[in-house]
């Protein structure tokens, strides 16, 4: 959990560009894909993320490791869609509730790749992204204000922190008679009361780190930024990136006929 | 570098005049009627019971106390925080002087507020609006006053240790070039290396400013010769004054000595009486004898994270700490010592039962498993706590009640039997006048004696404390030590990990040591050895 | 319980807020990171069987947007904390994307207005169930009509049915758990800085 978000040892170039650049071009492509379900724009954006990956530092079998769950997600997705989209076309499936029709299957198959398509740019962006370089983009470029950018860093860094926490009061709990193991109600019960174990923890931390931040002169109106945000040339490229795979899948798509706005289907 | 700016550091003033402080939601005041005066320059040392308002004072003098949540809310509400009196730095009032005076806490994790070394060094220099190269500047100076320069600016804070996270809330304070350094138990989370560690930056770094000292610390020995007054307080329901005693530490240990030890504080050359192991071994009450073997670890390796997923492929984790052999044996102690990241608690807790062993094995003997099992590790949790009582670092994380009573009767109830020991247990760790207080609101050493009570009262053959006396002052010391003294007497085997040598006499017993160096991942089958001394 | 408890309308964030809303978040993400572990063993055959039933857990990912305000008691707590929480998530890893944010200040969003309509004056056991209902419609809504909601393509009574469970959902998890949590902490003396440190002595519904 805590080397999850820290970045050390990666040198690649997407490192280096600013992090409001990353996320324009990755939101810019997540809503043009939003906007239809269809396998081709899915695939064609997929692949061209791929292709992106080695440029963020992650090996493909980085992905796989930290990208599973996604996948599933996306299976799942994929799925419920098919059973319960209307139906259109040949009937392939027909249990009870479950129907699951050639054009509903194809409908759930675009879902698929589209989840895939959304989940993963977000996957790229984290891994080249810095946090505190992201609160520096966020109060300097942004101009969000700065208290909240700052107090909210400084609390993301006690993720990991809290993290450890949570399975140490899961120890300290069962020390004192209360499993962790048993049927889904004594689990949940065991879950509720160690999850208000970490707030009490988490309350606490957060207000002596409140002190210690308000003792070094935070809160007030201006400051100083010892690292400043910038934009480059680079940044040009990121966000022209985004432009190009973006406008490269919705042509894909058109080309092959498959573009099928959201709010048009069904109806 | 020492250059023009070191005469930026003007050592502040401190004045109070009739200033007293009432938190919110409180009817007594922290501080009542303080008058005291610190003059430029001078390190003055804060004692007294808890309870005195020393925190409260270094607080104020912070500037961050008074945020009242209601301050500029329309209705005044007796409820309220309440300031009477004056407090000044440098004749003016502590918020008004943000950025004059620097404050260290005592929890390491929450003096540190950005993930990377230099930037949380800049951090309260940014904050003061200072140049962008001055910042830097001053960066690289305060990181080499307290002996972190070594580092890279981009190293991750959360590899530091804890004397060296309090090392950097130091250079994040110097950065700031504040007049007055205000220290509130920088080293009571600290192992010994630690305080010394901590220490010895504070003394080079005053030395070079000149910045005025209040310290607040019950270890005093520690920090004695840095400081050339001691000030010790008294509870604000005092009807009298704030100042008890005030003087060069010589003479206020030597006047104060009586109350000093009476209030807990580990005065100098003090060690708690404490109750001595009977020598012949008198004739255990439990029905175990002496030295009976109740549970073994043998060629274990420890580690806190659970089988990783790499894809569907579950891969073992790596240990902290690997092939140790040791035995636990009915009223008999066994020590755990060694450096700060050998794994001696995760060694602990896997001996518990708490955690699985990544390789060798713990057992049970039929003694203490009673037709459980073996492994302790696969104990349901209510067979677990009848047999091995956990006692971890930290007393709230074992909280699983709103009342101290409750909390006591929990691990009874769910075993069905041994209620009748519960107020035995109150009574002899002097929690009976707080059965009906939420365990959360209690003092730290209250915590503590509830913590151990509440484990006790399932009738553990075998106790697994985690730095038990981690923190606390010598009073809760002792009558923590003369209790585990009595328990082994009484059979009950005693596991302790600690840093704490005087406690690790009072109990005798097998010390076990483990790891050498500062390394974690010792590689090498056979690098920690155990020192299984004779016994 | 005196009157003077509800009349705090100091409503600028302060340093120790705006930290403990965010750690509040964070720590909810957690919790929540841990709980679906659990969660997926039941989630993956619901998802098979009746797949708007997944709504009935959705509340758990609203408990930062209830408890941050029943805490705080300041405006805009909710939508932060959502936000935060939205925030947190997207940094550990989404299914969601980017998409994440959308949702987490949405869901924010229906408890903020839910608190607002009164005055940030009243964080009673109705009220709380409101917000979290709030929250719940929200997450409903998004999920079921925006492009990226993931039950675009459902028909229109699954829709239904779908932000119907997540409502409810969203007032029994967020909206009561919160509102229990917020008691406890409060008796334990750590919100004693707080807005909330009297929460534990306040009556249920007025």
């Amino acid at each position: 959990m805590r080397d999850a978000l820290t970045l050390a040892g990666n040198r690649a170039v997407l490192t280096r560009a600013n992090p409001l650049a990353k996320f324009a071009a990755v939101f810019l492509i997540t809503l043009v894909l939003a906007l239809s379900i269809d396998w081709m724009s899915a695939s064609v954006a997929l692949a061209c993320e791929l292709l992106v990956f080695p440029l963020a530092g992650l090996t493909f079998s980085l992905l796989w490791q930290r990208g599973w769950p996604l996948i599933l997600a996306a299976a799942v997705g994929g799925w419920s869609t098919s059973i319960l989209s209307p139906d259109s076309g040949r009937i392939l499936l027909d249990v009870g509730i479950w129907s699951v029709s050639e054009g509903s299957l194809q409908l759930g198959l675009g879902f698929l790749l589209r989840g895939l398509a959304i989940a993963l740019p977000a996957v790229l962006l984290m891994s080249c992204t810095d946090p505190t370089d992201l609160a520096d983009a966020l109060a300097q470029k942004a101009r969000l204000p700065h208290r909240f950018v700052l107090g909210t860093l400084a609390a993301l860094r006690l993720v990991g922190l809290m993290a450890e926490e949570w399975q140490t009061i899961g120890m300290a709990r069962r020390a004192r008679g209360v499993g962790s193991r048993g049927n889904p109600w004594q689990r949940m019960r065991a879950t509720l009361g160690q999850s208000f174990g970490l707030l009490v923890q988490a309350i606490r931390r957060a207000t002596r780190l409140a002190v210690t931040m308000e003792a070094r002169g935070f809160g007030g109106a201006s400051r100083t930024w010892a690292r400043v945000s910038t934009f480059s040339v680079l940044d040009v490229w990121v966000v022209l990136g985004g432009v190009l795979i973006a406008a490269g899948a919705v042509a894909a798509a058109l080309w092959a006929g498959t573009w099928n706005m959201v709010w048009l289907e069904g109806t | 570098m020492p250059g023009q700016d070191d005469a930026g550091v003007r050592p502040a003033a401190v004045t109070a005049r009739g200033w007293g402080w009432r938190h919110a939601g409180r009817t007594k005041p922290a501080v009542h009627a303080l008058d005291l005066d610190i003059r430029p320059g001078e390190r003055v040392m804060l004692l007294g019971p808890s309870g005195a308002g020393k925190s409260t004072l270094l607080h104020a003098l912070a500037g961050v106390l008074g945020d009242n949540d209601a301050d500029d809310a329309g209705t005044p509400d007796r409820d309220d925080a309440d300031e009477s009196g004056e407090l000044f730095i440098d004749g003016a009032p502590p918020r008004s002087r943000r950025g004059r005076a620097g404050l260290m806490q005592q929890d390491p994790e929450t003096q540190v507020v950005l993930s990377r070394l230099g930037d949380d060094v800049a951090f309260g220099a940014e904050n003061l609006s200072v140049p962008r190269e001055e910042i830097w500047r001053r960066v690289h100076e305060a990181l080499d006053d307290v002996g972190l320069s070594h580092l890279p600016l981009t190293h991750p804070t959360s590899a530091l240790s804890g004397g060296q996270k309090q090392r950097l809330a130091l250079a994040g304070i110097l950065a700031m070039r504040p007049g007055l350094i205000l220290l509130d138990e920088p080293t009571a989370n600290l192992d010994p290396d630690g305080v010394l560690e901590v220490r010895d930056a504070v003394g080079r770094c005053l030395d070079k400013t000149g910045a005025t000292l209040v310290v607040v610390e019950h270890r005093v020995a520690a920090w004695k010769d840095l400081v050339d007054r001691i000030v010790v307080l008294q509870p604000g329901s005092a009807s009298d004054g704030a100042v008890l005693i005030d003087g060069t530490p010589d003479e206020v240990l030597e006047q104060a000595r009586g109350m000093l030890i009476a209030a807990g504080v580990w005065v100098p050359g003090y060690v708690p009486e404490t109750r001595r192991r009977s020598a012949t071994g008198a004739p255990p009450s439990s029905g175990h004898s002496t030295g009976q073997l109740l549970l073994a670890a043998e060629k274990l390796s420890v580690s806190r994270e659970r089988p990783r997923r790499r894809g569907f492929r579950p891969v073992p984790p790596e240990p902290v700490l690997r092939d140790v052999t040791a035995q636990v044996r009915a009223g008999e102690a066994l020590t755990v010592t060694g450096p700060n990241g050998a794994g001696k608690s995760t060694f602990a807790l896997t001996l518990a039962g708490l955690l699985p062993p990544v390789d060798g094995r713990v057992s049970a003997t039929v003694e203490l498993s009673g037709g459980a099992g073996i492994d302790p590790y696969k104990w349901r949790a209510e067979q677990l706590i009848a047999r091995i009582g956990t006692v971890f670092q930290e007393p709230e994380h074992q909280f699983v009640t709103g009342r101290v009573l409750d909390e006591l009767q929990f691990g009874p109830r769910h075993l069905g039997h041994g209620e009748e020991r519960v107020d035995e247990l109150l009574e002899r760790l002097r929690l009976t006048h707080l059965v009906d207080a939420n365990p959360y609101t209690l003092s730290g050493g209250e915590k503590r004696r509830l913590s151990v009570a509440t484990v006790l009262a399932a009738h553990p053959q075998v106790l697994v404390l985690d730095e038990p006396t981690f923190g606390q002052d010598a009073n809760t010391w002792a009558e923590l030590a003369s209790f585990l003294s009595e328990l082994l007497d009484a059979g009950t085997a005693v596991v302790s990990v600690t840093h704490d040598e005087e406690f690790t006499q009072v109990l005798g017993g097998t010390e076990l040591r483990l790891g050498s160096g500062l390394g974690n991942n010792a590689p090498g089958p056979a690098e920690p050895t155990p020192e299984q001394a004779a016994t | 319980m005196t009157t003077a408890a509800i009349k705090k309308t100091s409503h600028s964030w302060r340093v120790a807020d705006i930290v403990v809303a965010a750690l509040i978040a964070v720590a909810g993400g957690v919790i929540f990171w841990a709980w679906s572990q659990g969660a997926n063993l039941i989630s993956t055959p619901v998802n098979a069987v009746y797949p708007p039933l997944t709504g009935l857990y959705a509340g758990g990912w609203m408990i930062p947007a209830v408890l941050g305000m029943l805490i705080i008691r300041k405006p805009g707590a909710a939508l932060f904390c959502e936000g935060v929480a939205a925030t947190g998530e997207l940094l550990m890893g989404s299914q969601y994307g980017t998409t994440v944010l959308i949702s987490g200040v949405l869901q924010g969003l229906g408890a903020e207005l839910v608190f607002a309509a009164f005055a940030y004056k009243k964080f009673n056991l109705p009220t709380s169930l409101l917000a979290g209902a709030g929250a719940g419609l929200f997450c409903g809504l998004n999920d079921s009509f925006a492009p990226w909601g993931w039950n675009i393509a459902y028909a229109a009574g699954d829709k239904l049915a779908y932000i119907v469970f997540c409502a409810i959902s969203g007032a029994v998890i967020a909206g009561a758990l919160s509102w229990i949590a917020a008691r406890g902490l409060a008796r334990t003396g750590v919100l004693s800085s707080f807005a909330s440190r009297k929460a534990a002595t306040e009556p249920v519904f007025s």
